[in-house]
């Protein structure tokens, strides 16, 4: 296509949505909210996701050896669990570390029960490994695989916890998934419903462009170009507005709410918006192209 | 430069608008086809733009049988024959430069030779004055020209035209019918559809009647009669 012709396609799909004013500013509205609410759901999920792992962190699986485990099996243990792809951290805890965190943790303020235990360690068989995970949805198989290695005794884990962080993950992740659907389809409904009365105004235009020799690309190129154009505007807009609103909700969290910081930071809004802008860019024109070309090949003969 | 050989047009609801029709088409000639409404001239000028297709038969148009176009190349063929309707079908918010424009930007033509070749054509039909004018503020012979302007604007070497005197009065029907006979002495060949016969009689060119969508006259004229 000449750059000419682009240009005045360009002008027409302009034209067409001035044209069709009341029915472009609902498209627009409507793409709108559907990529705020799934910038919405972007952030909270990332946001949740990044809990989620944080929680995910402090879930251990505890690692007991045999009684005549000797320092060679242990490390051989050891050597293997940190092989695999989903082990985070490995720490080896001690008999003597182990009792000392218990004394800190149970005897705090009665330091004499502990010494009424003198030298003698009841945990003496308590060295274990301390194994922290990369994803918690991965600790059954592990858990499974550290029981078959030789010199192990006992293994511990949170199996409650880590099922209830996955299933919620996954939970959040579906929800977000099926509201950004429904949007998206009622934005592509509404794409087309714009589209199709810029085609029933245009009509007799289309029909002497036809008969006078356009090709069916050049026919289509302003309806498409109006799509494209509504997507592209109902997503600069809400990705503006989320801007706005994360960064202020961060710092009315931060200030607001200061036990919470203790407890989870928040995603940044630059790594937020490094993928929210690009992804929901070209999900309004992407929704903006189909919708148009979709509408074009029902209406119109071209 | 056309050619329908024992053409037949059969609509989906069984009517029968062309039976077995045949009819040579010289370059350079000027022909009218008249008949009573619902003979089949419009069906006639419908299938050489080639939005419908026939029956049975065959229709050759420069050369190229129309039955062989492929649906995209259509455009291709549509651009070398220009049109006129009865009801002008101009566009209602371009003026009178942008409507003639409008056919070369559709075919993708360059600005500079947009620029060059619409006021040419409107100087060639009697309009260059009126060039910022609407539709609705010009007479029905003005916009009939202005159509005329937009389908010669890309030197078509047929016009086809469906009834094109049809919306005007007897002096502005003359004025068209002129300037349809210069245009097809420039050497455009110019088929005219209508039922006008006081026009048809005064022209005296080759005349095609069509009754109940078969051909039952076809009679030569004078070439020079204007």
């Amino acid at each position: 296509m000449r750059f000419s012709s682009f240009q005045y396609n360009l002008r027409q799909g302009l034209k067409n949505i001035w044209r069709n004013k009341m029915f472009s500013m609902a498209s627009v509205a409507t793409m709108t909210a559907c990529i705020f609410l799934f910038g919405l759901f972007y952030s909270i999920s990332v946001n949740f996701s990044g809990m989620v792992k944080n929680a995910e962190r402090g879930v251990a699986i505890t690692v007991y050896f045999d009684d005549k485990a000797t320092q060679d099996e242990i490390d051989q243990i050891g050597t293997a669990i940190m092989k695999r792809k989903e082990v985070a951290k490995c720490n080896f805890v001690s008999a003597e570390e182990a009792w000392k965190r218990f004394q800190s943790d149970y005897f705090k303020g009665h330091s004499d029960a502990a010494e009424s235990f003198a030298d003698d360690n009841p945990l003496a068989d308590m060295a274990n490994y301390e194994i922290y995970l990369k994803d918690v949805s991965k600790q059954a198989r592990l858990v499974s695989y550290i029981e078959g290695l030789a010199g192990v005794r006992e293994v511990h884990q949170s199996a409650t916890t880590a099922r209830t962080l996955t299933d919620f993950n996954a939970l959040v992740r579906y929800i977000s998934l099926g509201i950004i659907f429904v949007l998206i389809a009622v934005a592509a409904f509404l794409i087309s419903n714009t589209v199709s009365v810029g085609i029933s105004v245009r009509k007799e235009e289309i029909a002497i462009m036809k008969l006078i020799g356009a090709r069916d690309a050049f026919v289509r190129a302003p309806f498409v170009v109006e799509g494209i154009l509504i997507g592209l505007i109902g997503s600069i807009i809400p990705l503006m507005i989320l801007a706005i609103v994360y960064n202020n909700i961060i710092h009315y969290v931060a200030e607001r709410f200061d036990a919470l910081k203790s407890m989870f930071s928040f995603v940044s809004a630059g790594n937020i918006f490094h993928v929210l802008i690009p992804v929901s860019l070209l999900l309004g024109v992407g929704i903006g192209y189909a919708g148009s070309r979709i509408t074009l090949k029902r209406h119109l003969d071209v | 430069m056309i050619k329908l050989e024992h053409v037949s047009k059969t609509y989906e609801a069984g009517v029968q608008a062309l039976k077995d029709v045949s009819l040579h088409i010289m370059p350079g000639e000027f022909v009218f086809i008249v008949g009573d409404s619902g003979s089949g001239k419009s069906t006639l000028i419908k299938l050489l733009l080639k939005e419908l297709s026939p029956t049975s038969g065959k229709i050759t148009v420069n050369g190229k049988d129309l039955s062989r176009i492929s649906h995209r190349h259509i455009p291709d063929y549509r651009r070398k024959i220009g049109c006129v309707f009865q009801n002008f079908r101009l566009l209602q918010d371009r003026n009178v430069y942008e409507n003639v424009a409008f056919a070369m930007r559709v075919i993708e033509a360059g600005k500079r030779q947009i620029k060059k070749q619409v006021p040419y054509m409107l100087s060639l039909v009697g309009l260059a004055s009126k060039y910022r004018s609407l539709p609705r503020h010009l007479s029905g012979g003005e916009q009939q020209r202005v159509a005329i302007a937009r389908a010669l604007v890309n030197k078509p070497k047929i016009l086809l035209a469906d009834e094109p005197t049809g919306n005007l009065d007897g002096h502005n029907a003359w004025e068209i019918m002129k300037l349809l006979d210069q245009i097809n002495k420039a050497g455009t060949t110019v088929v005219v559809v209508t039922h006008n016969m006081e026009i048809v009689r005064a022209m005296n060119k080759r005349v095609i009647t069509i009754r109940k969508g078969s051909v039952v006259d076809d009679q030569k004229g004078d070439a020079d009669a204007i």
